[in-house]
C-alpha cells in the first residue's frame, strides 16, 4: 500500500465516525434538550439558557407536578388496560387467522389475502371520518372497550409475520397430530400456538409501541380527557394555559418517554427484526 | 384419506358430518376467520363504501343530509385550501430523498464493522418510537425562538438575528416540519436497510475484498442489487406517504402559517367544521391519485430496472465467476492443509 492510498483509508475512516456522530448527535439533541429543561426548576428556566445544565440533577418536583396536573396515573392505567387488551385480543385473531390462511387450501384464500392487503394501503386519516361516524352510531366514542376493539381492527404486518412463521413450520407436525386423533383447534392450541412464541413476542412488540403512542385514533374516540385519557393524550393537558411552561411540559414529554425507553433498551433485537420482517412482506 | 372415507359412507346426517374431519376444518376455518373478517369489513370496507357515499351529500356526522351529486368534487378543485394544499407535498417528497440517502449510507456504514456501531444505531432509532403528541412538544420547544436550535447555531457562530422564526416564516417553515419527519423516520428507515445488507450472504463481500474491491465498488455491484427491492418498496412508500403527510403540521403547528398539508385541512373540515361531504370527497380525490401514482411507480421502476439488468447481465457474470474462483481458492487451500 503506497503512503497515499493508506492517508485515503485513514480519512475515510475518520469521516466514517464523523459522519456516525453527528447523525446521532442530530438524533439526540431533541431529546437530550428536553431532558435538560425538565430538571430546570421554574426561575432557573426563565433566567439561563436552554442548553445551560440544571444546577440540580435530582430535582424531580417537575416530574411530580407534570404527573398531577395530566392525572398521569389514570393514564398509565388506562394505557395499560388498553395495551393488554389489544395485545391479547390480537394475538388470538391474528395467529388464528394465519393458521388459517396458511393451513388450508379453500377458494377465497388468496381473495381473504388481498383484501387485507389492500386494506393496509388506505391511509388511516382519511378512512378515520367514515369510521368516526360508525363508531358515533354504535355508541363506542368514549367508551375504552370500543376503542380497543377499533384498535385490534386490521393489523397486516403481524398477520404477515405469523403467516411466515407457520410457512416455516413443517406441515407433517400437524400430519402426525391428525394421525392421532387431535382435533384441529387441539393442534393449534396445543401444538402450533407455543411454537409460534418469537413470532407472537415480535409482533407484540411492534403492536405494543404502536398501541402506546396511538394519539390521533385515542383522541378522536375518546375524548373524556378526565376518565379516559391514555399516556399519549394526557400530554394535551398542557397546550392552552399551559403551554408556555416548558420545564413542566419536558417533564411530561419525558415520562410518557420512559415506558417506550425502557422497551426499546430491553428489547432492541426483536424490534429491529420485527420490522424488518414486517417491512419484507408487508 | 377423507374423500376415502366419505365416498365409502355416502349418506351421513349433518351431525355426523359436523364431527368427521371436513367437518371439523370448515368449523375451524369459520370459528377462525369470523372476527378477523368482521373486523375488516366493519371498520376498513364498510367505511370505505360509506365514504365514497357521504362524498355526494352535503352532511354532518348527525342531522339532515341533502344529495349534491358532484359539487364536493368540484369544491375540492376548486377551494385554494384543498388542491393547493398538495403543493407542499413536495417539500415532503424532497425530504423523503434525503431521509432515503441519508438511511442507506448510514446502513452501509454501519453494516460493516464499526467500533460502537449498535449503541449508534440504537441513537438513530430511538426517534421513532416517540409518540406524536410528545414530537409535537420536543419541536416546538426545539424550535422556539432562542431556544435549542438557535443556540446550537450560535455555537457555530450564527447570529441570532440573522435567524428565521423557524415555525412562522413561511419561507422555512415547511422544511423545518420536514425536518422533523427526517428526524424521526431516518433510523427506522437504515435499520430496514441494514436488515436487507445483513441478509446478503457474506461470501460476497470476501469475495469482492479478495478481488479488491473498494467500498464504493462493493456498495454498488454487491449491495445496490441486492437491496433493490426494499429500496423501491421505500420510494413508493414514501411518494404516498409524502402525498397523505400529515403528522409533523398536525402535531407541531397544527396547520398554522401556511404549514396546513392536504390531510391536516381535510382533517379540520372534517372534524372541526364537519363538513363530512367535502372531506369525504377529498379523501376519495386523494386516495384515487395515491393509488394512480403506486401503478405509475411500479411500472416505471419495472421498466428502469429492467433495462438495468439487461446491461448488468454481464457484470453480474463476472461477479458468479469470481465467486466460483474465489469458492476453489479456498478448496484448494483446505485441500493443502489436508495434504499438509
Amino acid at each position: 500500500m503506497t503512503t497515499v492510498q493508506k492517508i485515503a483509508k485513514y480519512v475515510i475512516i475518520v469521516l466514517k465516525y464523523v459522519s456516525l456522530v453527528f447523525f446521532s448527535f442530530v438524533a439526540v439533541l431533541p431529546i437530550v434538550s428536553v431532558l435538560i429543561t425538565a430538571f430546570k426548576t421554574e426561575t432557573e428556566y426563565q433566567q439561563t439558557n436552554v442548553m445551560t445544565l440544571p444546577e440540580n440533577w435530582l430535582n424531580f418536583s417537575n416530574f411530580i407536578d407534570a404527573f398531577q396536573r395530566a392525572n398521569m396515573g389514570r393514564a398509565f392505567i388506562n394505557s395499560t388496560i388498553i395495551l393488554i387488551c389489544t395485545l391479547v385480543a390480537s394475538v388470538l385473531i391474528g395467529t388464528q387467522l394465519a393458521y388459517v390462511l396458511n393451513r388450508f387450501k379453500f377458494p377465497g384464500n388468496g381473495l381473504i389475502r388481498s383484501l387485507f392487503l389492500f386494506a393496509s394501503l388506505l391511509p388511516g386519516v382519511a378512512m378515520q371520518i367514515p369510521v368516526y361516524e360508525i363508531m358515533y352510531k354504535l355508541h363506542f366514542i368514549n367508551f375504552l372497550p370500543g376503542y380497543i376493539i377499533v384498535m385490534c381492527g386490521t393489523d397486516v404486518i403481524s398477520i404477515y409475520i405469523y403467516i411466515q412463521f407457520f410457512e416455516n413450520i413443517d406441515f407433517s407436525l400437524d400430519e402426525s397430530a391428525i394421525m392421532d386423533g387431535a382435533s384441529y383447534f387441539r393442534i393449534f392450541y396445543r401444538i402450533l400456538l407455543p411454537l409460534l412464541k418469537p413470532a407472537i413476542v415480535t409482533s407484540c412488540i411492534l403492536k405494543g409501541v404502536g398501541t402506546y403512542n396511538e394519539y390521533y385514533m385515542a383522541s378522536l374516540y375518546l375524548q373524556d380527557k378526565k376518565k379516559l385519557a391514555t399516556v399519549a393524550t394526557s400530554l394535551y393537558t398542557f397546550v392552552g394555559p399551559l403551554g408556555s411552561k416548558y420545564n413542566l411540559i419536558c417533564a411530561g414529554v419525558i415520562i410518557s418517554l420512559l415506558p417506550a425507553l425502557i422497551v426499546f433498551i430491553t428489547c432492541q433485537k426483536q424490534i429491529y427484526s420485527g420490522l424488518t420482517a414486517g417491512a419484507v412482506k408487508g | 384419506m377423507a374423500a376415502m372415507t366419505q365416498s365409502a359412507k355416502p349418506k351421513r346426517s349433518f351431525g355426523e358430518w359436523l364431527r368427521s374431519r371436513d367437518g371439523q376444518k370448515v368449523l375451524v376455518m369459520i370459528a377462525f376467520m369470523i372476527i378477523p373478517l368482521l373486523l375488516l369489513f366493519v371498520f376498513t370496507y364498510l367505511p370505505f363504501a360509506e365514504m365514497f357515499g357521504f362524498s355526494f351529500y352535503n352532511m354532518k356526522y348527525n342531522g339532515k343530509r341533502t344529495f349534491v351529486g358532484l359539487t364536493n368534487y368540484i369544491k375540492v378543485f376548486q377551494r385554494d385550501d384543498c388542491f393547493g394544499a398538495l403543493k407542499l407535498s413536495l417539500y415532503y417528497m424532497g425530504g423523503s430523498i434525503v431521509q432515503l440517502v441519508l438511511a442507506l449510507y448510514l446502513a452501509t456504514v454501519l453494516s460493516f464493522k464499526v467500533k460502537g456501531g449498535s449503541i449508534f444505531k440504537g441513537f438513530m432509532f430511538f426517534p421513532y418510537l416517540i409518540n406524536g403528541i410528545a414530537i409535537g412538544f420536543i419541536f416546538k420547544f426545539f424550535y422556539t425562538r432562542g431556544f435549542v436550535f438557535d443556540t446550537v447555531l450560535q455555537w457555530c457562530g450564527f447570529q441570532l438575528d440573522n435567524l428565521p422564526y423557524w415555525l412562522r416564516d413561511q419561507k422555512i417553515n415547511n422544511i423545518s416540519l420536514v425536518g422533523t419527519s427526517v428526524w424521526r423516520y431516518f433510523g427506522q428507515n437504515m435499520v430496514l436497510f441494514i436488515g436487507a445488507i445483513m441478509s446478503v450472504d457474506a461470501e460476497l463481500y470476501e469475495a469482492a475484498m479478495l478481488d479488491g474491491a473498494n467500498r464504493f465498488q462493493q456498495f454498488k455491484y454487491i449491495i445496490m442489487p441486492s437491496i433493490k427491492t426494499i429500496i423501491t418498496l421505500n420510494v413508493i412508500l414514501s411518494i404516498t406517504g409524502s402525498l397523505s403527510a400529515f403528522e409533523p403540521p398536525y402535531v407541531i403547528t397544527s396547520g398554522a402559517n401556511g404549514t396546513g398539508t392536504y390531510f391536516v385541512v381535510m382533517h379540520e373540515i372534517a372534524h372541526t367544521q364537519q363538513k363530512v361531504g367535502l372531506a369525504s370527497a377529498m379523501a376519495i380525490v386523494l386516495l384515487a391519485i395515491i393509488f394512480v401514482a403506486t401503478i405509475l411507480q411500479k411500472l416505471f421502476f419495472k421498466y428502469v430496472f429492467k433495462s438495468a439488468d439487461d446491461e448488468n447481465l454481464n457484470a453480474t457474470a463476472r461477479r458468479d465467476k469470481k465467486l466460483a474462483k474465489y469458492v476453489a481458492r479456498k478448496n484448494n487451500k483446505l485441500a493443502g492443509k489436508a495434504v499438509r
